[in-house]
């Protein structure tokens, strides 16, 4: 109870500062059939430039229901809706870059004005409707800077390893083999005429 | 367990293959991204001395947009709610542009530079009808103007810095429609002019600081008053009258209202009673317009009206440009034979008639927008935005077009994909390296880009020779199948052929002039097919388009068909039907000359075969038997499924026309069911394989059916949208139905489930997304569907050496068994828009896509909607590639096909297959277009560009070294061996 007191105090809160700057906010809040639901948009860059937004972001919608409504974010954040009827709604937002969780927005009908938050993704209860990225979304797949060991990996540099093994323990067996058996194992060979490395493995054996 | 190890190793790369990625630099390669505006249907121009030239539009597309003027580009771009329909348009400051929309309740204020909307403000709307969006340039209160924003009898007045309502007053006058606010020079006193019903007139003074109503007036009308007006001086308009045979010419001076009547016929003796106001804002004119011509009438004096000009054909006005105090011109564009006449008059005074050279396929001019520059020597120049038939903008300046959008892209309706030509020989094949030293140099960038040694500089180089290269922009065909052509079909009835290379138009073709000057007064096209794709015995016949519309608004209108060659865009045939379309029914069967057959059902239920050809009624005939048709008619709430049978039921003797025999119907309660979405399988897919192996080599038989249709229903309550039932009132069903038989194959109800519903069915399966309203998120469900009645039949050997009895057809006669497997998971967004891809062979596993409401596309691999995805899997189970169960489908921002682009209000994605099996195009459509070409499970069957030749030829150079080496050690060896 005492949560969603204080979350009716923020949201008042949150009305009470865009009033300041809109006053019709406060004209339209509770009168005719709907209800204002008021928010904000936190996104990182805006906290540290202000209230200059880049290019991107003034492409930020809030989106109401599924594309009911859609708003967009003024250049503090704010975003609002007018006339949302009592019920429960879902609040998206669209930024690329960010990925934010949807929002589950119940309007009581029996204690106009109460609205209770929370986010869809984890069930967070918020206590104001301040919205923030859930996390940074990163499109393209990053290169892997060069190292030794991705092109060891590289079917190229997989090759060359094994060529190099041929080259350094295949000589290193031949020493362990007795001088007798490699002599017949050359006999044989020479039998054959084309030396295969299955005759080698199977004559040591 | 070597055999275990492969599987393992085959997940992990499958696994590292479960996301469509692609790195930075690869952007453009393979991808197009093209933005548009729509419609233009308001512009304001910015007149600013210095600096970019810009005008704003707001079109039908609900688009607002900052264009430069000198090249057209998109400055920014905002793409409005759908319910939000930009009203008007204003600037205001020089720095703001004011949009009023949702019918004149909401006011926001954006930033011209940028674009960031600065502040947005609500106005209290009871009645919303005419809305006027008015700002005063001269009321400094401060360093503030004011906006009015009128609607009805309601005016608010903001300002403009802070959106701030300063004032507001509701004249409360039952049935008062405000038509006209203006405020003279110098003064304090805003006046609002209005029609109280249609018999009075009224006026009312306001103070512009505080709204307080001074003084008003009325004074009945001697003539019933229409609502068109035109205003023809900031004290005075003109309105037409009811019967639209006489003019009233009401003057608003000091206060007091006169008027006079003045009948059509007095200015002109053949005006007929059909005169339509254009609603002009030109100083001491108006404009009539009559079914037959356009006139110009001067206003003299006090009630003297004088003709100046009347022309036979009809042209389009620009609205007036104040030019000076006491300057206005205005611009009238006329057509002549094969350009257009663009006419700049100022004051009534013609003083810039030019002949524009305009491409016939852009039609006729639809509205014009004026607008001055000074030349160097202080005179007036004048260029104007035309948005002619096809929605496409051009600007004209100095008797040429400047530049031209292809604004009608956006609203594209409908797409295809076809081929190109074939490569003749003789024609050279693009020089793709020309020496051995360049291909070198190439690719040892190309190495340097991949060990991450390369410079910016080299980037850029990389970037450049990788679009040069692999001549991506040819027309013709190539053998991976990538280069095609995408036709479509907009809004305006033009089609388009896309090259997938690079975006460009190949060709385009407005059909509906040609139409209109035959028997078709208002041709609206409703849909494209393909008509013809040759295959290998009819590789001389161009593969061609159909396009079928109706001539005129109603459903009963009489249709028409187009049939366009795919190569050139030309017309090759045009039929006026004497038949009405209800649908087109394309048939899975193809005449001798590879023309595909489609019915046309037409709204008495006969279907009439096309081609008319006997071959074509041959093909037909004898395949009657087994085809059906089904209607899915969502207002009642029914499916019915049809069999055809020769002859007509009007007993006309045409041997191409078929009647329908209802065989079944399906009728879903109304009181309860509401369908909402259906969807069925692409007719083009191809499925590689009718047996899933399960794990334990059992075998599951896929219960494949191109007569499979799913159709989804919601409880009546919740056919609204989200907030508007709860959980315990609303419910989805869905429903997988034999369109042959009509029987329900599988019915599931979702109770708490609501719609909107998106769903794609393919091969076996249908996945659909909805909204649950318990957990209040979105879900998407998986269902597949299994043919139990051959389940018995597992012997996986016979299966594998093709010595299966797979002669039993699937058939909708039979009434197999069948079974399901469904599960659901929850989904982040709200859905847009789904499909699938599709490739050639259907070997490559499927991808989702879907388009969300961020206007992104996502690739979703179908293994994450497997049904049978388990909590633990087990060992086996993992080797087949189940992924553990998780409640929600993971979103993996790399498999975004879009990347960081946006398809601004998507509304489709098409995918078509490659020659290359690993190999799907992807379409996607809105306001914009973006096209990419993605494999689903990586290009297994070919080398990406990503591939290092030189890596390898170090390899193999190092390898013939090592060998060189390695020889010559044993050589030695054997030498002292020998010694020894």
């Amino acid at each position: 109870m005492e949560r969603s007191s204080a979350l009716i105090g923020s949201l008042f809160l949150i009305i009470s500062i865009s009033c300041l700057i809109n006053p019709i906010l406060a004209a339209t809040y509770g009168s005719g059939d709907g209800y204002t639901v008021a928010g904000r948009v936190k996104l990182d860059s805006l906290a540290t430039k202000g209230f200059g937004l880049s290019p991107k972001h003034s492409e930020t919608k809030v989106i109401l229901n599924g594309g009911q409504r859609i708003t967009f974010i003024r250049p503090d954040g704010f975003f609002s809706f007018h006339d949302v009827p009592a019920g429960t709604h879902l609040i998206e937002v669209s930024s690329m870059g960010y990925f934010f969780s949807p929002v589950r927005v119940d309007i009581s009908a029996r204690n106009p004005g109460k609205i209770q938050a929370a986010l869809t993704e984890n069930r967070r209860t918020l206590n104001e409707l301040v919205l923030e990225p859930m996390k940074e979304e990163q499109y393209y797949e990053i290169r892997e800077p060069f190292s030794v060991m991705s092109l060891v990996k590289s079917p190229m540099g997989l090759m060359i390893g094994f060529m190099v093994l041929v080259m350094f323990v295949f000589p290193k067996m031949m020493e362990g083999v007795d001088p007798e058996e490699m002599r017949q194992a050359q006999e044989q060979m020479r039998q054959q005429g084309i030396p295969s490395l299955s005759s080698l493995v199977a004559g040591r054996s | 367990m070597e055999a275990r190890f492969f599987l393992r190793f085959l997940l992990l790369l499958s696994l590292l293959s479960l996301s469509f990625s692609i790195y930075e630099d690869q952007v453009g390669l393979a991808d197009w991204h093209k933005r548009y505006i729509g419609k233009v249907k308001h512009a304001v121009f910015h007149a600013q001395k210095t600096g970019r030239r810009r005008v704003v539009v707001s079109t039908e597309e609900n688009a607002i947009a900052s264009l430069d003027l000198r090249t057209g580009d998109l400055f920014w771009r905002h793409v409005l709610g759908k319910n939000d329909v930009v009203d008007q348009l204003s600037l205001s400051l020089g720095k703001y542009v004011l949009t009023l929309s949702s019918r004149g309740s909401v006011l926001r204020a954006w930033n011209l530079p940028d674009g960031q909307m600065v502040w947005e403000t609500i106005l209290q709307v009871s009645n919303p009808t005419d809305l006027l969006l008015h700002v005063l340039g001269n009321v400094k209160s401060g360093r503030d103007s004011l906006i009015l924003a009128c609607n009805g009898g309601f005016i608010g007045a903001v300002s403009s810095i802070d959106g701030v309502i300063v004032w507001k007053k509701e004249l409360s006058v039952d049935g008062l429609k405000l038509k006209h606010v203006f405020q003279p020079p110098e003064s304090d006193t805003i006046y609002a002019i209005g029609f109280i019903d249609t018999s009075q007139i009224a006026l009312y003074h306001l103070n512009a600081k505080t709204g307080e109503l001074l003084k008003h007036a009325t004074q009945s009308s001697p003539v019933d008053l229409s609502s068109e007006i035109s205003v023809i001086s900031i004290d005075s308009l003109v309105v037409l009258d009811s019967t639209r045979s006489s003019l009233l010419l009401i003057k608003f001076t000091d206060g007091t209202i006169t008027h006079h009547h003045k009948p059509l016929s007095g200015i002109a003796k053949d005006f007929s009673d059909t005169a339509e106001l254009i609603p002009t804002k030109l100083n001491d004119i108006f404009v009539v317009k009559t079914p037959s011509s356009v006139s110009f009438v001067k206003v003299k004096g006090d009630n003297e009206l004088e003709l100046i000009e009347k022309s036979d054909q009809t042209g389009i006005v620009s609205d007036s440009l104040t030019l000076s105090e006491e300057e206005q011109a205005f611009a009238v564009v006329h057509h002549s034979s094969n350009a257009i006449n663009f006419q700049v008059q100022i004051n009534g005074r013609e003083v810039l008639t030019e002949a524009i050279q305009i491409e016939e396929h852009r039609g006729r001019v639809k509205s014009v927008f004026l607008n001055n520059y000074l030349k160097t020597d202080k005179s007036h120049g004048f260029r104007a935005l035309i948005v002619m038939e096809d929605e496409s903008l051009l600007l004209v300046q100095q008797g040429a077009v400047v530049w031209s959008r292809e604004d009608g892209l956006a609203s594209i309706s409908n797409a295809v994909p076809a081929e190109l030509p074939v490569e003749k020989e003789g024609v050279s094949v693009v020089e793709v390296e020309h020496t051995l030293l360049e291909w070198l140099k190439g690719h040892m960038l190309k190495l340097k880009g991949t060990l991450m040694l390369a410079t910016p500089d080299d980037m850029g180089a990389i970037q450049a020779m990788h679009l040069k290269s692999s001549g991506r922009n040819k027309m013709t065909r190539d053998h991976n199948g990538f280069r095609k052509l995408i036709i479509v079909l907009t809004q305006s009835g033009k089609v388009y052929a896309l090259h997938t290379g690079d975006g460009r138009i190949v060709w385009s073709y407005l059909l509906t002039p040609l139409l209109q000057s035959q028997r078709c007064p208002s041709p609206s096209v409703l849909t494209l097919r393909n008509w013809r794709v040759p295959h290998h015995n009819a590789l001389q016949e161009n593969p061609s388009v159909l396009l079928v519309g109706r001539c005129g608004p109603s459903l009963e209108s009489q249709g028409f068909l187009s049939i366009v060659d795919s190569y050139s865009g030309k017309e090759l045939e045009t039929l006026i039907l004497d038949h009405s379309i209800a649908e087109v029914v394309p048939l899975p069967l193809a005449d001798s000359s590879e023309q595909k057959l489609h019915l046309i059902i037409d709204n008495d239920l006969n279907a009439h075969l096309y081609p008319r050809s006997s071959d074509s009624l041959k093909v037909f005939i004898g395949d009657m038997a087994n085809m059906y048709y089904y209607k899915v008619e969502n207002a009642k709430g029914v499916v019915k499924g049809y069999a055809f049978k020769e002859g007509h039921g009007t007993g006309s003797s045409d041997e191409y026309c078929f009647s329908t025999r209802e065989l079944w119907s399906l009728v879903f309660p109304s009181d309860s069911e509401r369908i909402v979405a259906t969807a069925r399988r692409k007719m083009t897919e191809v499925v590689h394989t009718q047996a899933k192996i399960m794990t334990h080599q059992d075998v599951m038989y896929k219960y494949i059916s191109k007569n499979m249709l799913f159709v989804a229903t919601v409880s009546p309550k919740a056919t609204g949208g989200i907030g508007s039932a709860g959980p315990d009132e609303a419910s989805l069903v869905a429903y997988l139905i034999d369109t042959v038989t009509g029987r329900i194959l599988h019915r599931v109800t979702h109770q708490g489930a609501q719609g909107p519903v998106h769903a794609v069915v393919s091969e076996n399966w249908v996945v659909y997304h909805y909204f649950n309203l318990r957990a209040h998120r979105y879900e998407m469900t998986v269902i597949e569907i299994y043919d139990h009645s051959r389940a018995d039949n597992k012997d996986l050997m016979k299966l594998v050496l093709g010595k299966h009895n797979l002669t039993a057809p699937i058939t909708s006669y039979s009434r197999p068994e069948v079974t399901t497997k469904s599960q659901s998971y929850f989904f982040t967004h709200s859905v847009k828009t789904i499909a699938v891809t599709t490739t050639a062979r259907g070997i490559t596993s499927k991808q989702i896509l879907i388009g969300t409401i961020g206007d992104q596309v996502l690739a979703l691999d179908k293994r994450f909607l497997d049904p049978r995805r388990t909590a633990n899997p087990s060992q086996e189970e993992k080797e087949e590639g189940i992924i553990p169960l998780t409640d929600s489908l993971p979103i993996i921002p790399q498999s975004y096909v879009t990347h960081t682009l946006q398809v601004g209000d998507l509304r489709g994605i098409v995918s078509f297959p490659a020659t290359l099996e690993s190999t799907t195009h992807v379409f996607s459509y809105g306001i914009d277009l973006f096209y990419t070409r993605i494999a689903p499970s990586r290009t297994y069957d070919s080398l990406t560009d990503e591939f290092s030749y030189v890596l390898l030829l170090i390899t193999v150079v190092v390898l013939v070294v090592a060998i060189l080496v390695m020889w010559a050690m044993s050589k030695k060896q054997d030498l002292q061996e020998k010694w020894r």
